[in-house]
């Protein structure tokens, strides 16, 4: 046991400090600290930058463009870019389909999407959960039935509705989730299909959340015709494929980095905050014991999760446990949202949607869109398999309960 | 002891709820906050004529109806389940409070305005850098002849956009953290001088930072005994808590009940998710969460009219069981829900909204467990 950084992850921290600061553009910083959300060209304009380093997907293969990597450097390229705040790439096409394509895919699959997904040429967003299907995912409906086109070439005829598709509104494909024989048993006839969200019959429509933002979506799919080698894997074992999925999709929530960093900001704002007794909040007992305590959280879960990335690198792969990282993660950034909105005090309260984006901030920077913030992060606990869901896996799979 | 309506309390209850579920849906309060007024007059006048709600709580002789803390809270708690945003507290339960207790040689009129649904106010007393100390005043009165000049600015003054008339608490003489020197005023807010930069407010109102540049005010602009106001701004703000925390019973009526009947309706896994006993144990302490409020707020209630110590201790007590409880039906109920539970069109979220300002309206639970361990305990060796 040992945590020291060798003399050469120390080089390689200083490396990728200094690539950070050179090589994040000015107006995506100012973008963020005036509290504006990134358009979809911000966001892939980050991404072509990385992918021209050789760094948008540190844990790929490197055959596919990945790196080797360390698990001792993938710590730190994460720890370094939460430092510098830069923008986080969302997971779809590079953490979420791209495992699955060098996992299961064929190498024409493989050689047609990997490259746009590295370099930020594609948008894609996840279509799994529907209406009626969102913790029981296996029950799903949408039905993928296979037909001869005019053309000759095999099909599938899909028909069904998505939804909580996040940031579909930008998607160019999608990773869905259908069901190809609906006699089987639920999670044996689902199939895995890649869908380019502009063939006719796929229709997108926003679904407003609880803060104001537009970032999920309902996806219909009507009649839509999807040729068959767009299907991942073989026919009804599409379940296999989601299932390893969405154990990365677990992995990558904890979010240790990032909530080091916010949990950074807020005692910057608890010291510049007034308290009630006078003096700044972070001398007041009661709030400065509250910091402490998620200190300590993210302490364990930090650790959680290097034990964790331990295993991974002698070869045993996230396992069920990485449930315990979904759960403590989401826990500790929903407390980040709760300790910022207390520490706003009056200033959680203005709604920043009413605001023109070059406005002065009402009240502190620091509280802009605390209560947003907060509203919003309650879907951590639900998504990505909600956080009852993933105490069911543990009871399940590890206590064998 | 007793703790039933009388056949009065329940018909003013029931004729209020029976006006909000005809004219306060969810759907007609989307627009109403929607729209560019973000409030309906015509509902305060319905709330002044066909109700009589502005006045349910004051005397006779000013036109009220001679309620007290009991209508108050029947009132607050109807007002809470149909999530109203019109200006009630501000203007019937804090104006009225300063009114009533000071009879400055206004209040006669000023009350029977507030009755009559002619006189709406906001309550200008929180300051940037005050927090939840009310006597953390950089607000000056200079008195100027008979009369005071006011300067200063005032944060997050919740239905400024609305108001007729401001209350405004302010410094006459001491320093910025003195209990002394602490004045309170009734100011046009149309006077010159009166500046107001409004927005919406994440739970569906209006507010301003409203600043004040050189405000003159005649001597009957002041409430209250000069430069001795604070055990008054007190009394009137532990009342405002009190009626809060029954507004907040409704709400969290509405959190807990509309969970229960979601999770009966939805079927996850072939079976209703309300068949999942952890699903079943958390509704069980949502409901006992909004138990023990109903009874903290009750108990508040009743103590409003004892001695200040023991009516800030009650009252700061019951805002440390509001406000977790408010965090705790809040945060489940959106959870229980799942994805629904985070959508804009479903009326679960602005219940949990209104929640969350809920805890922090009047100092959050922190602030009430402060103030009540320095009452019950003392000051910490
Ligand atoms: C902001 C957001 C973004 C999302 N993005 C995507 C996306 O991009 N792509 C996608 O496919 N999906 C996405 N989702 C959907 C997400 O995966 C589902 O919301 C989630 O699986 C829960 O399903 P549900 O919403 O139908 O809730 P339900 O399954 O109806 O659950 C309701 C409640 O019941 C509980 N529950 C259900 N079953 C059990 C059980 N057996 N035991 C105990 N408790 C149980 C749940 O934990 C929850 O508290 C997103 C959701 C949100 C909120």
């Amino acid at each position: 046991m040992d945590l020291d950084f060798s003399p050469e992850d120390l080089k390689f921290q200083a490396e990728v400090r200094r690539f950070l600061a050179e090589a994040y553009p000015a107006h995506l910083r100012e973008k963020s600290e005036r509290g504006e959300a990134f358009s979809k060209e911000d966001i892939l304009g980050w991404q072509k930058v990385l992918a021209a380093k050789g760094w948008a997907a540190p844990s790929w293969p490197v055959q596919y463009g990945g790196t080797s990597w360390t698990p001792t450097q993938k710590y730190i390229w994460s720890e370094e870019q939460a430092r510098a705040d830069v923008l986080s790439i969302p997971p779809f096409g590079l953490n979420m389909l791209a495992p699955v394509l060098y996992t299961f895919g064929s190498e024409e699959q493989r050689e047609r999407f990997l490259p746009d997904i590295l370099a930020g040429n594609v948008w894609w967003c996840q279509g799994y959960s529907e209406p009626g299907s969102g913790s029981d995912l296996a029950s799903l409906k949408t039905r993928a039935e296979r037909i001869t086109g005019d053309d000759g070439k095999e099909y599938y005829l899909v028909n069904g509705q998505k939804t909580w598709t996040t940031m579909a509104q930008f998607a160019d494909w999608g990773f869905f989730l259908v069901r190809t024989d609906p006699t089987a048993k639920p999670q044996a006839g689902i199939s895995f299909l890649l869908i380019d969200m502009k063939s006719p019959g796929v229709t997108v429509r926003p679904i407003i959340t609880l803060e104001g933002g537009h970032e999920v979506n309902d996806v219909f799919l009507d009649n839509v015709k999807v040729p068959v080698e767009n299907r991942v894997y073989e026919e009804n074992k599409g379940w296999t494929c989601a299932k390893a999925l969405l154990q990365h999709e677990r992995s990558g929530i904890a979010g240790v980095a990032v909530s080091k960093r916010q949990l950074e900001k807020l005692r910057g704002m608890a010291a510049t905050e007034a308290s009630d007794v006078g003096g700044a909040l972070i001398d007041d007992a009661f709030f400065r014991r509250k910091l402490a305590e998620l200190e300590i959280d993210l302490t364990a879960l930090e650790f959680t999760e290097l034990r964790t990335l331990a295993g991974e690198s002698s070869g045993e792969g996230p396992g069920p446990e990485s449930s315990i990282l979904k759960i403590k993660g989401t826990e500790i950034q929903q407390r980040l949202t709760e300790l910022t909105l207390e520490a706003a005090g009056h200033y959680g309260a203005p709604h920043l949607l009413g605001l023109p984006h070059n406005a002065a901030a009402i009240g502190p920077v620091e509280a802009r869109g605390a209560a947003g913030e907060y509203f919003n992060t309650r879907k951590t606990s639900i998504y990505g398999g909600s956080n009852e869901i993933q105490r069911n896996i543990i009871a399940k799979m590890v206590l064998g309960l | 002891m007793n703790f039933s309506f009388t056949e009065e309390q329940t018909l003013l209850r029931d004729s209020l709820a029976s006006y909000l579920s005809d004219h306060y849906a969810f759907e007609q309060r989307r627009a109403a906050i929607k729209s560019a007024a973000g409030w309906r007059p015509q509902v305060w006048k319905a709330f002044a004529e066909d109700l009589g709600i502005l006045g349910a709580t004051f005397p006779e002789d000013v036109g009220g109806l001679g309620g007290g803390p009991t209508e108050q809270l029947v009132i607050m708690e109807e007002l809470g389940k149909a999530l109203v945003v019109e200006p009630y507290l501000a203007t019937v339960v804090i104006a009225g409070g300063f009114l009533q207790r000071a009879k400055p040689a206004a209040a006669g009129d000023l009350l029977g305005r507030i009755v009559a649904g002619q006189a709406t106010f906001a309550f200008a007393y929180a300051e940037p850098q005050g927090r939840y100390c009310w006597h953390d005043l950089a607000t000056t009165a200079r008195k100027d002849g008979a009369g005071y000049v006011l300067n200063g600015m005032k944060a997050v003054v919740v239905g400024a956009p609305w108001a007729s008339h401001l209350i405004v608490t302010a410094r006459t003489g001491g320093a910025r953290r003195d209990q002394g020197g602490v004045s309170v005023f009734i100011v046009d807010a149309k006077a010159p001088g009166v500046a107001m930069r409004e927005y919406p407010t994440v739970d569906g109102a209006r507010a301003a930072e409203v600043s004040f540049e050189n405000v003159k005010l005649g001597a009957e602009a002041l409430i209250g005994p000069e430069g001795a106001a604070l055990p008054l701004i007190e009394a009137v703000i532990d009342e405002a808590t009190a009626a809060v925390c029954a507004e907040a019973c409704g709400v969290l009526r509405r959190l807990h009940e509309g969970t229960v009947d979601y999770t009966k309706q939805r079927k996850q896994f072939g079976q209703p998710i309300s068949q999942f006993q952890v699903l079943q144990h958390r509704m069980v302490d949502m409901f006992i969460a909004f138990e023990q409020s109903v009874s903290m707020t009750y108990m508040a209630h009743v103590r409003l009219v004892e001695a200040a110590a023991e009516r800030a201790k009650a009252v700061s007590a019951a805002k440390v069981q509001i406000g977790r409880a408010c965090r705790f039906v809040g945060q489940n109920a959106i959870q229980l829900h799942g994805g629904m539970g985070m959508t804009d069109e479903m009326a679960i979220g602005h219940y949990f909204k209104r929640a969350t300002m809920i805890e922090a309206q009047f100092g959050n639970t922190d602030h009430h467990l402060a103030r009540y361990e320095g009452l019950s305990f003392g000051k910490a060796a």
